[in-house]
């Protein structure tokens, strides 16, 4: 179900000598299906803005409208927009409390009146979703790694059965390996299910290799909202706003700038592998024509 | 001599169930030795839960060893007589700043730690104003440090534990929190420390780029030493390092993907000039070979 803001803003402290502007205005679609990367630096209104979206927050101003319904109208089901839009927290496993990994997935359908049934069919789809193995079910969420216990908090808000999933920084201290397995079943999740993903992270590198669509806040705003290529061929803006482009960006910028005729539109590490390769193809046919 | 010194260390500890019996126990950290020299950046890298962080908190007697020896500046953090020696020696950042910031102004929370030791006044504030300009944040000193970016504050934790003047500092993922820009900019002040004032830096990091500047690197899996070297010896065992759940920067992951096309690629590429120089260098052979056939 699309999610529309129109002109939302968010004071904190209005009417206050402290009062401060973490929106201002912002309009954004959101539509089904889609895997969006949001970046911004610290204290940039990204948490803010994820907050808006499952009606956590209040908009000082502006409208934000869910499968065309104003969030805020007197009849809107707000429990039913929280259940729909799953907000995953930094560090969730600090969120983790049953006795059992089993249990603590189970407490959130539990809260909506489900059947003893459905919720534990809920729970094992979750779990199974996460790419989690049964043996951990029974254990102590906390005898588990840290990336294990992240994915058994993520199940716990995929077994409300969320159409928007919103993750912030959901690879945060994790070792390489563990970010790679988070974001890939995060992935193949939103292959599978049609789920919308909203990405919120500190690394350029894994915005890149996974999302769709890109979108940049600074100091409230959008900034940029675009496909990845488009986004990161503004690395010089995006380094005066505290971000960057992916490491690549710059390997490839370095061999431009000492004449060798590649895109400046590369994100990951296989696009700069084939466009060094054709690079090399050309530059042998040229040679040899000539 | 050595500023830190490990020998044979051990470290367990037991794990209980919820009623208190004894399930097993833990080897965290399994027969790891080490020496690290006054001056020297070691970084240490592992997947989580390789023992990384149980080594590093022997290095200031947060931990003590279940078996073997930790000697800083030769004191055995054993004993006890010796802990806040050891302590003010070995200083320690951790991963999130908010837990490590106390003052309401930035130069009163750096000035925590030495007013503690018991410095005299006046030389707390000289030490409170050459550890923020070490750490370039002495423009803030008058901030409330809520006000400050995550960077920041963390450059504030950093300028809180020189204050203190160890000898070594021990960071324990001090940019996971970070934005890119915040994580620059604790890497730029940390190397500066190192270079500039020459206190010796250990850091533990998931992050591979970072350690691209250290003098040794080690890779620890499930409690021991498993591979150690300079950056670019660690960074050329692309494979094994992904099999100890690690990476490598994506500048040495691009050069080992070509090499594997037949690129005439050096093995552990550090930074993009090297990446850009081995290119010339084929594309130069490339031409001549080229010119000499059909020249």
């Amino acid at each position: 179900m699309p999610i529309i803001l129109d002109k939302v803003s968010h004071i904190y402290g209005e009417d206050t000598a402290m009062a401060v502007k973490a929106l201002d205005k912002i309009s954004l679609v959101i539509p089904d299906g889609q895997f969006i990367g949001l970046i911004g630096h610290t204290g940039s209104g990204k948490s803010t803005l994820v907050q808006h979206l499952n009606g956590l927050m209040r908009a000082t101003s502006g409208n934000i409208y869910f499968n065309g319904q104003d969030i805020d109208d007197s009849d809107f089901d707000k429990k039913m927009l929280r259940s729909k839009v799953g907000l995953v927290f930094q560090y969730p496993e600090h969120q983790l409390f049953e006795t059992d990994v089993f249990s603590d997935v189970c407490f959130g359908p539990k809260n909506l009146g489900l059947s003893k049934k459905e919720i534990e069919l809920r729970a094992y789809e979750a779990l199974k979703l996460v790419g989690l193995e049964d043996e951990y079910f029974y254990q102590s969420p906390f005898d588990l790694s840290g990336g294990q216990k992240r994915r058994v908090a993520i199940a716990g808000v995929l077994a409300m059965k969320p159409e928007v999933l919103i993750l912030d920084e959901p690879t945060a201290g994790l070792d390489p390996k563990g970010r790679d397995e988070i974001l890939d079943q995060i992935l193949k999740l939103k292959v599978e299910t049609g789920i919308t993903v909203l990405l919120v992270s500190h690394s350029m590198d894994d915005v890149a290799k996974y999302v769709d669509r890109i979108i940049v806040m600074s100091r409230g705003s959008i900034l940029y909202d675009d496909i990845p290529k488009e986004v990161f061929k503004h690395y010089q803006e995006l380094e005066t706003i505290g971000l960057a482009a992916p490491q690549v960006t710059y390997i490839m910028k370095e061999l431009r700038d000492h004449g060798y005729n590649v895109s400046d539109a590369i994100t990951t590490i296989e696009e700069a592998k084939r466009e060094i390769k054709d690079y090399f193809t050309k530059l042998a046919v040229m040679q040899r024509e000539r | 001599m050595s500023l830190i010194k490990v020998r044979d260390l051990i470290y367990e500890y037991i794990r209980r169930d919820e009623e208190g019996n004894v399930e097993g126990i833990t080897t965290a950290v399994d027969d790891v030795n080490l020496d690290i020299k006054q001056g020297d950046f070691v970084a240490i890298l592992g997947h989580n839960g390789s023992g990384k962080s149980t080594l590093a908190k022997h290095l200031n007697a947060i931990l003590y060893p279940t078996e073997g020896t930790v000697w800083v500046d030769g004191k055995d953090t054993k004993d006890e007589t010796y802990v806040w020696d050891i302590r003010q020696t070995a200083g320690m950042v951790f991963q999130n700043p908010d837990n490590q910031i106390i003052g309401q102004v930035v130069e009163e929370d750096v000035g925590f730690g030495p007013e503690n030791m018991g410095v005299p006044t006046q030389e707390i504030w000289e030490r409170v104003e050459e550890s923020l300009k070490a750490v370039g944040m002495y423009s803030f000193r008058k901030f409330s440090p809520n006000k400050l970016s995550g960077g920041q504050k963390q450059r504030v934790s950093i300028a809180g534990v020189i204050a203190m003047h160890p000898k070594c500092i021990v960071l324990d993922e001090p940019t996971a929190m970070l934005d890119p820009m915040g994580r620059k900019e604790v890497i730029r002040a940390v190397r500066a420390l190192n270079d500039v004032e020459q206190i010796t830096v250990i850091l533990i990091t998931h992050y591979m780029e970072e350690v691209i500047y250290a003098d040794r690197v080690y890779v620890m899996d499930k409690g021991k030493v498993t591979l150690q070297g300079t950056p670019r010896e660690v960074f050329s065992e692309v494979e094994r390092l992904k099999e100890l759940r690690l990476d490598v920067p994506q500048v040495t992951l691009l050069a080992h993907e070509l090499a594997k096309e037949g690129f005439p690629m050096p093995k552990g590429v550090l930074t993009k000039q090297e990446f850009r120089e081995a290119l010339d260098r084929y594309r130069t052979e490339r031409a001549d070979k080229y010119a000499n056939y059909f020249g």
